[in-house]
């Protein structure tokens, strides 16, 4: 099963960071996405992009995650080459993860 | 039980108009704040005054304000915007013209300046910049230095009596707490109010970002009529306390699954959102949907504000020239690879000084870099991007050209050459000592 299934994210990006929400349409599908997606995963799936560390926030009372990615967006969003120079898209690629 | 009820004029510089306009006429509202300024924003506005003294400010500032002032006046609602950007003073003249020309009187426009802060660089010549990681003095090319103020400013301006209130670089959330500080008298030290208050700040301040902008999902996130999206009205109470809602019958949704999006939106640690007026604490945060598109939220905390301030000195970094070329039909992925090739070996052949180059192929990595994905050969066609970041605007634009050349050079069926070279500034930012720091308001009246 895709996360994309059963959660949903959006992206935000400060200077050459990059944080990702992760978000349970389900709040009973929390704890599962809290066992699952692990900062290792995340950095893991991101290796080619993200350089720094993957930090993970629990929010259960809103069953969602936040994944705060260093040195990952190109150098930051004012000098990246990326054509996605706020790695705004991330975010759906993060919901490509099997699970 | 006096409660205000606060609408987003603007979620970023080029937002669309016509729901802050909606909000004004039956939104109930008492007022609406414009969020224009990104993170280099003022950067390039500060090149644009340099140019000529009378810029500098947000180019939509007249064609919204023709819309907005005249509203204003008829329903009594007071408008806050930081798209002063570098010349706030200009701006609130040009608000003044606009009054004018449209017989309103009676009207109160201040700007706030003090963010400005160029003129007290030296002092921090040892700094060390976080993203260099090296003293502030060894940084060439400094365009601009703004500093993140808090409420204070526009609180100010608002007890003077202010009907529109223009800023240049403060906090986001701050163009929308400092009403309410204003209208309850809060106090400057009272961190709890202070950290809902930046929890209203932070939900409003992008806009439709919480009314189901940015959000649909067809089939799992379905969004009503997102050609006309409404935008967010926070109702909030002297406790600090508030709903979020939009205006009946506009496009978009308010549910608990909007408002955590963008509650997460640009945050780290969200037991510690760190602003001019407080460190905001958001980890207990509460969404409950009272009705259709009405959210009530709690479980915001504060912490004492920090002593120092954030600088964003705008400086001219690089260049970037950026050639695209599309392939299509069998064999098109090939095609684009080879062209890669070709680009990257001429480039080594002229000698082209370049300090970071990337290739993409869009429909394969461009968004997703993944140095181990397999193409998948089916897809009908495939579009080169190269990029790449040089010290003069020569070298950039060979890049851009070598991809251009593709076409009389390269392999067969190349289409759609587009180039471009940009001047870079970039962002970098030191933390300076608050009291280095203070706001100063200007009104003028019509």
């Amino acid at each position: 099963m895709k996360l994309w299934e059963i959660a949903h994210s959006r992206t935000g990006d400060k200077g050459n960071i990059s944080n990702l929400s992760l978000i349970a349409y389900d709040i009973k599908d929390f704890e599962l996405l809290k066992e699952k997606v692990t900062p290792e995963v995340v950095k893991e799936w991101f290796k080619d992009i993200v350089k720094g560390e993957v930090v993970r926030y629990e929010l259960p009372q809103l069953g969602a995650l936040n994944f705060v990615m260093y040195d990952a967006l190109g150098g930051g969003v004012t000098r990246s080459l990326s054509l996605d120079k706020h790695g705004k898209g991330l975010s759906s690629y993060l919901l490509d993860i099997d699970i | 039980m006096k409660t205000i009820r606060i609408a987003t004029g603007a979620g970023y510089a080029g937002d669309r108009l016509e729901p802050a306009l909606e909000a004004m006429e039956k939104g109930n509202i008492d007022y609406i704040s414009f969020e224009c300024l990104a993170e280099r924003t003022i950067a390039i506005a500060q090149q644009a005054k340099l140019k000529d003294p009378s810029k500098g400010y947000n180019g939509l500032l007249e064609y919204r304000m023709e819309k907005v002032l005249p509203l204003a006046k008829e329903k009594g609602i007071k408008v806050i915007t930081n798209m002063g950007a570098a010349n706030p003073e200009r701006a609130a003249e040009v608000c003044v013209q606009i009054a004018e020309a449209y017989g309103i009187t009676g009207l109160k426009i201040a700007a706030v300046t003090g963010d400005d802060v160029a003129d007290i660089l030296d002092k921090y010549d040892d700094t060390i910049v976080w993203e260099t990681k090296a003293p502030l003095k060894e940084l060439e090319g400094i365009v601009s230095a703004n500093v993140y103020m808090g409420s204070e400013g526009i609180v100010e301006a608002l007890r003077q009596g202010a009907d529109v209130v223009i800023t240049g670089r403060v906090a986001d959330p701050a163009i929308f707490m400092a009403p309410i500080i204003y209208e309850f008298g809060w106090e400057m030290d009272d961190w709890d109010r202070l950290g809902k208050g930046t929890q209203l700040g932070h939900l409003l301040e992008c806009g439709a970002q919480v009314t189901g902008g940015y959000y649909s999902e067809p089939g799992k996130k379905d969004v009503p009529h997102p050609e006309r999206l409404g935008f967010p009205i926070a109702e909030v109470s002297e406790d600090g306390s508030f709903f979020i809602t939009k205006v009946e019958g506009s496009g978009g949704v308010v549910d608990v699954h909007t408002c955590t999006e963008q509650l997460l939106y640009e945050i780290h640690d969200p037991s510690s959102y760190i602003t001019p007026d407080v460190i905001a604490d958001f980890s207990k945060t509460t969404f409950e949907e009272t009705s259709k598109d009405v959210v009530q939220v709690g479980g915001a905390t504060g912490r004492e504000r920090p002593d120092t301030l954030k600088v964003s000195i705008g400086y001219l970094d690089c260049f970037i020239g950026e050639g695209y070329m599309s392939y299509g039909g069998p064999g098109a992925y090939e095609r684009a690879r080879l062209a890669a090739d070709i680009v990257l070996k001429r480039l080594e052949l002229r000698g082209i000084a370049i300090d970071e180059l990337k290739v993409d192929i869009l429909g394969h990595d461009s968004i997703y870099w993944n140095s181990e994905r397999a193409p998948v050969p089916s897809a009908p066609e495939y579009r080169l991007r190269v990029a790449g970041r040089t010290k003069d605007r020569t070298s950039a634009s060979r890049i851009a050209e070598e991809v251009e050349a593709l076409y009389t050079n390269g392999p067969a069926g190349g289409c759609g050459a587009v180039k471009s070279v940009q001047e870079i500034v970039s962002v970098a930012s030191i933390l300076i000592d608050r009291k280095d720091v203070t706001p100063h308001v200007v009104i003028k009246e019509v």
